[in-house]
């Protein structure tokens, strides 16, 4: 059964040197398709650093590559990704007459996949 | 490397909000690119050194490389025809553009948006509702003793915002520079930004309303439920402290990021914080400011705001602007399926948008122009390769704080500015309309 979690999509270094390389390029879609987890979440789940899951919302879905994060820097139940087009599959596009859709703390289902997949 | 090899110095960084005017710039004029960057972060050396000529079609009709007379031509047809486009990005280009965008879309009774709207977009509703307590940086640089970060992670996203501008300089009362200060940092993890703060307080994800709330309580002497930690995860005791040194502050800041603005609450967010920033200066001297993430969005706000007197979701169709979000920003024009056309200025919505604006980007007619080949200049009807602006654009931007700077551009690009193709779009355009009223 699929756990869900709370996923935050914000930015980071590295995910803004690859956007000045290029958004087409492999560096930019590595660094936008990982998700950073608890680590002890990722026990829990039997993920390990690299291992792919799949993140499903009511709207939509991504496969990102898990990246382990002690539980002092990123609490159990949350998963950071840098914005890019997998974090946007996840967006709804309902912006509550704000013209804002929301990327932060959205709710998503996360599915391990198996080894070989995603 | 080339023997054609210039410094410039001074020179203006575009890349995020902190537009550091202070870069000194190596110059290969044979290779066409800048080759070294001092005074600078990682992201702006990446900014200046991976734009140069990439070889790329000046113009493009339906991916065939054509000129960009006959891609102005098009360009222009398709908009001067739409029944309800929409301009939209805008916020990594030079306001002299920014001031050609906004004609065009007056001219042709459209939509106009920025990224404003899907960044601090609910802050600007917020600064309606609420107003705002100002300064610029380089007031807080020279006077802010505690110095506050919500929802943002400047490390990554803004680095020389601690280094340059509020965290380690020596300013004209605070001799001591860093030693002088009180940093806190309010985010729902700990980031890299944790580090540099005295004090960080790991609020429960979609919670920071509420303990602004109750920060305005406790600054005001209200009773204060102490069994908030269940709520926000921050203890009663760390609140009431934060409360008494915002109080007791010499000058305080708030610089806020989209921690607030992109998750549950938005401009109620953004507002609770100006809310507590205004309730401050009844006991000391508090300002706010949001931290803003392109090179020019400021810029945009600006433009945009002075040409129509509103800062983004404007719409024309009645022949003035009326403002408001929700119905005429771009994320809801295109889900809703209304927009039939959309130019896009240095911003890539196919990327970055909902799957539902997505689809609809694939199926109107857009006209782009982006100096790099993006996810959205691949679905172009009109694609233009432009100058980067402050790299081989010159003109005019301004840094968060409202400040405005004049770019020194590095080197000469082959491709034209931003602003040179929206001028002959708008151009183009009136020389269209008025055919058409002719005609009728």
């Amino acid at each position: 059964m699929p756990e869900t979690m709370t996923l935050i999509a914000g930015r980071t270094m590295k995910q803004g040197q690859a956007l000045n390389a290029g958004k087409l390029k492999d560096d930019y879609r590595e660094v936008t398709s990982t998700g950073e987890m608890n680590l002890d979440d990722m026990a829990r789940l039997g993920l390990k650093d690299g291992d792919a899951v799949r993140l499903k919302t009511r709207v939509g879905e991504t496969v990102v590559r898990c990246k382990g994060r002690k539980a002092a820097d990123l609490p159990a139940g949350l998963i950071f990704m840098a914005y890019g087009p997998p974090s946007s599959q996840l967006m709804a596009s309902d912006t509550a007459l704000s013209g804002m859709p929301l990327s932060k703390n959205l709710e998503v289902e996360v599915e391990p996949l198996p080894a070989g997949q995603g | 490397m080339g023997e054609n090899i210039r410094v410039i110095e001074n020179a203006t960084c575009t890349f995020c909000g902190c537009v550091c005017d202070d870069q000194i710039l190596t110059v290969d004029d044979d290779a066409k690119r800048i080759t070294k960057v001092q005074n600078t972060c990682a992201l702006g050396r990446a900014w200046f050194t991976e734009h140069f000529d990439e070889k790329r079609p000046a113009a493009m009709i339906d991916g065939r490389e054509v000129s960009v007379a006959e891609a102005v031509e098009k360009a222009a047809r398709i908009l001067a025809s739409a029944r309800y486009p929409v301009t939209y990005g805008l916020s990594d280009t030079t306001c002299e553009a920014q001031r050609h965008a906004v004609a065009i879309s007056d001219l042709i009774g459209g939509n106009l948006d920025t990224t404003t709207s899907v960044c601090h977009g609910p802050s600007g509703i917020a600064f309606e509702g609420v107003g705002e307590s100002t300064s610029t940086l380089g007031e807080i640089k020279n006077r802010a003793d505690l110095v506050i970060f919500w929802g943002g992670n400047p490390a990554e996203s803004h680095p020389r915002l601690f280094s340059r501008y509020t965290i380690m300089p020596k300013g004209l009362y605070l001799p001591n520079g860093r030693k002088d200060r009180t940093v806190v940092l309010v985010d729902v993890r700990r980031t890299k930004s944790a580090p540099v703060a005295d004090i960080f307080l790991q609020v429960k994800p979609g919670k920071d309303f509420e303990v602004l709330w109750a920060l305005r309580a406790l600054v005001k002497g209200r009773r204060v439920d102490d069994d908030l930690e269940t709520t926000t995860g921050i203890p009663f005791d760390t609140l009431v402290d934060l409360a008494e040194r915002m109080k007791n502050c010499r000058y305080g800041v708030l610089l806020f990021g989209m921690g607030l603005t992109m998750t549950r609450g938005r401009h109620f967010n953004s507002g609770a914080l100006l809310a507590l920033a205004s309730d401050l200066n009844e006991f000391t001297h508090f300002v706010a400011k949001p931290v803003r993430g392109h090179g020019n969005v400021t810029g945009a706000d600006n433009v945009v705001a002075w040409q129509t007197g509103f800062p983004f979701g404007v719409n024309f169709s009645r022949g003035y602007p009326r403002f408001n979000p929700g119905e005429f920003t771009t994320v809801d024009l295109l889900s809703r399926q209304e927009a039939d056309a959309a130019l896009i200025v240095a911003s890539d919505p196919a990327a970055n948008f909902p799957r539902a604006a997505v689809e609809r980007l694939k199926q109107i007619p857009l006209v782009v122009l982006d100096p790099k080949e993006t996810a959205t200049s691949r679905l172009a009807r009109v694609a233009f390769s432009t100058a980067p602006y402050g790299i081989s654009a010159p003109g005019t931007v301004y840094r968060m704080d409202d400040v405005a700077i004049s770019l020194r551009p590095a080197f000469e690009s082959p491709y034209p500015s931003d602003e040179a193709i929206l001028s002959a779009i708008k151009q183009r355009v009136t020389e269209l309309l008025a055919e058409r009223r002719g005609a009728a």
